[in-house]
């Protein structure tokens, strides 16, 4: 199991483009992804309404985990998107 | 005058007159009952319930590839994202499992997030809508019913609705659309402004719209406020010929607006996006009177860059380079909540809460860049003013001015809507170079009555004698007065309007030519004759009347 602490930078927080480029991302690897906020469970990457309802905000940090093979690729590269200020349309 | 049998009555927001069959929008898919089974083969109903969550998403993803702008762009990918959704797939086959049967267990998982994402706050909650419409396509390909949103129809008709939302408007092809018909909006609801944007006749607040069968043809009266259930020939015949008028004074051809004696009245156009230039010239608008910038911010996640903002600017500046153009700051809030400008509590009365100035003043960064933005595409073009919503006092506009000051733009104004700042609109004019008054929300928070509820629409008329109180005190106050409010787009009002002391008005650009002929046909002091009769009215209907009986005198 890999961790990972992450701040999020974007201004919008875990929402919007951000969330649903997040949310894609996940979706794309074989295995299992969550995202926690402290104190409360992992939820599923993968899962764009898991992953709005954390309601997770700019400043807060997140605990990013996934196991297996190309984990800490998967997990370099979910906290780039996260440590993002700005997302333009791709 | 009582109606002719078979009309139905509501408040005309966008003039002139529309015929042809009704469709009606789909707003509504019925809630599959509690309690519905499947036949046993839950392998083979779990498979149907996926493939039309499939079949949901890849119709939002085909709309999002023609999705005219960014915003509509991301709600419609997210809204295929939710349709995509593992945790919701699993929440269908669970109940699947256990024989629920298909739409009732498509319909229970999404209540399952649904509940999840109401709790948080404003943004969220406005994701709940894209939600419940995820669902409702789901569900209405599950039961074999249409699904939800703006008919599909090669053949122009009219529209009846519950209400428009923006979103449900973004794919609307105006070419087929002959008129709009709401049961709930007032004359400032988003259907209103759409409708008189597009130049498509419009009657809001009319109860029961949404019982008239699709396919009954109805002749739409804008200017009265009438729906008439399968009208005669001559009566379509006579609409299309009081039709005339507008459209004979549509090619009149366009000169400087002002009174019969030659006192000068801008007459400006409201604009929406810079795409809504064109129609501005073409209506013969001098200049722009309200840029309401929050459609450059709305839906997106991230603020738009300074490049990006001020080529917008540049784009009204160089279209009247011999007018005046008024850029609003963002106006964000209320019922236009913005990721990047969440709330600081939850707000159970938004359009008293922290919206235009007030949230500006929280986020001066986001000020600072618009500014900046609009400094650099003032350089040169002399024509910019600038000026913030929602203001109350005297400390807010002088902050604001001192903002402006700071970026470099010398001409700072403020919005008057509140009535505290029409009140003490002598305090406020020491501090800015102008006024603007929106009608719109100046009459929602004068009588105090929700702009969005189309049961108190009787209380958005701009006519009503307390809001003239408030109009004559900010034009009397020492600084040039326009009045941008859907109110300077009715030509008797706008008569009134300028005999109170406003010095421009600013209105949707198709309402421009009408509103310059009937202001060419009265000198200055039967103005003010009109403006002084509707204030010594008691109610808005004797106020129009009066101001109607002084303007008929002699023309």
């Amino acid at each position: 199991m890999t961790e990972r602490r992450v701040k999020i930078m974007s201004r919008v927080g875990l929402h919007a483009r951000p969330a649903a480029l997040f949310v894609q991302t996940a979706a794309k690897a074989p295995m299992d992804v969550t995202v926690a906020l402290d104190g409360r469970d992992p939820v599923n990457a993968k899962s764009i309404l898991a992953v709005l309802g954390l309601d997770a905000h700019h400043g807060e940090e997140v605990t990013l985990a996934a196991a297996g093979d190309g984990a800490e690729e998967l997990l370099n590269t979910l906290e780039s998107i996260l440590s993002q200020e700005e997302h333009g349309r791709a | 005058m009582p109606e002719p049998p078979g009309s139905l009555r509501g408040t005309g927001v966008s003039a002139g007159s529309g015929c042809g069959p009704v469709r009606r929008m789909v707003g509504t898919v019925p809630e599959p009952p509690a309690g519905a089974r499947h036949g046993g083969d839950a392998a083979a109903e779990a498979a149907a319930a996926l493939a039309a969550l499939e079949g949901v998403a890849a119709s939002l993803e085909d709309l999002a590839g023609h999705a005219p702008d960014d915003a509509g762009h991301d709600v419609l990918h997210a809204q295929a994202l939710m349709a995509r959704d593992p945790e919701l797939a699993a929440g269908v086959r669970a109940r699947v499992a256990v024989g629920i049967a298909a739409p009732r267990a498509v319909f229970e998982a999404f209540a399952a997030h649904r509940e999840a994402l109401a709790a948080a706050d404003a943004y969220l909650a406005a994701r709940v809508a894209d939600l419940d419409d995820v669902r409702d396509r789901a569900v209405a390909a599950l039961l074999g019913v249409p699904v939800p949103g703006v008919p599909a129809s090669d053949e122009p008709f009219v529209l009846v609705a519950r209400d428009l939302a923006p979103a449900d408007t973004a794919l609307l092809d105006p070419a087929t659309v002959v008129a709009f018909v709401t049961e709930n909006g007032g004359p400032t609801s988003h259907t209103a402004i759409l409708a008189r944007a597009l130049g498509v006749p419009a009657v809001v607040a009319v109860p029961d719209a949404t019982t008239l069968a699709d396919g009954v043809v109805v002749l739409v009266d804008g200017t009265a406020g009438t729906v008439q259930i399968a009208p005669s020939p001559s009566d379509v015949l006579a609409a299309r010929f009081r039709d005339r008028t507008p459209s004979h004074v549509s090619a009149a051809p366009a000169g400087p607006g002002g009174t019969r004696d030659g006192r000068r009245v801008p007459l400006l156009a409201n604009i929406t996006v810079p795409g809504d230039l064109a129609a501005a010239r073409a209506h013969g608008a001098e200049g722009v009177g309200l840029y309401r910038t929050e459609f450059l911010f709305l839906d997106r996640a991230d603020v738009p860059g300074t490049a990006e903002q001020a080529a917008a600017y540049a784009e009204a500046l160089d279209a009247f380079p011999d007018g005046d153009v008024v850029v609003r700051v963002l106006d964000a809030g209320a019922d236009k909540p913005l990721p990047f400008l969440p709330p600081s509590a939850p707000e159970p009365n938004p359009a008293l809460g922290e919206r235009g100035l007030r949230m500006l003043r929280r986020h001066p960064e986001i000020l600072a860049g618009q500014l900046a933005a609009l400094a650099k595409a003032g350089a040169g073009r002399p024509g910019l003013r600038v000026m913030a919503p929602m203001v109350t006092g005297a400390d807010e506009s002088a902050a604001f001015a001192a903002a402006c000051r700071d970026a470099g733009l010398d001409r700072p104004g403020v919005m008057i809507e509140v009535p505290a700042a029409a009140l003490r609109a002598r305090d406020l004019a020491r501090t800015v170079e102008f006024f603007s008054v929106g009608t719109n929300d100046l009459a929602q928070y004068a009588c105090a009555a929700d702009r969005q509820s189309g049961a108190l629409s009787r209380l958005h008329d701009p006519w009503q004698p307390a809001l003239l109180d408030l109009v004559a005190l900010a034009a009397g106050a020492g600084v040039p007065c326009g009045v941008c409010g859907e109110g300077a787009a009715d030509p008797i009002l706008a008569c009134v309007l300028v005999g109170l002391g406003v010095a421009s008005l600013s209105m949707a650009p198709t309402a421009i030519p009408a509103v310059r002929e009937e202001l060419a046909g009265h000198t200055l002091d039967r103005c003010r004759a009109a403006a002084a009769a509707a204030r010594a009215s008691r109610t808005a209907a004797t106020a129009r009347a009066a101001a109607r009986a002084v303007l008929a005198r002699r023309r």
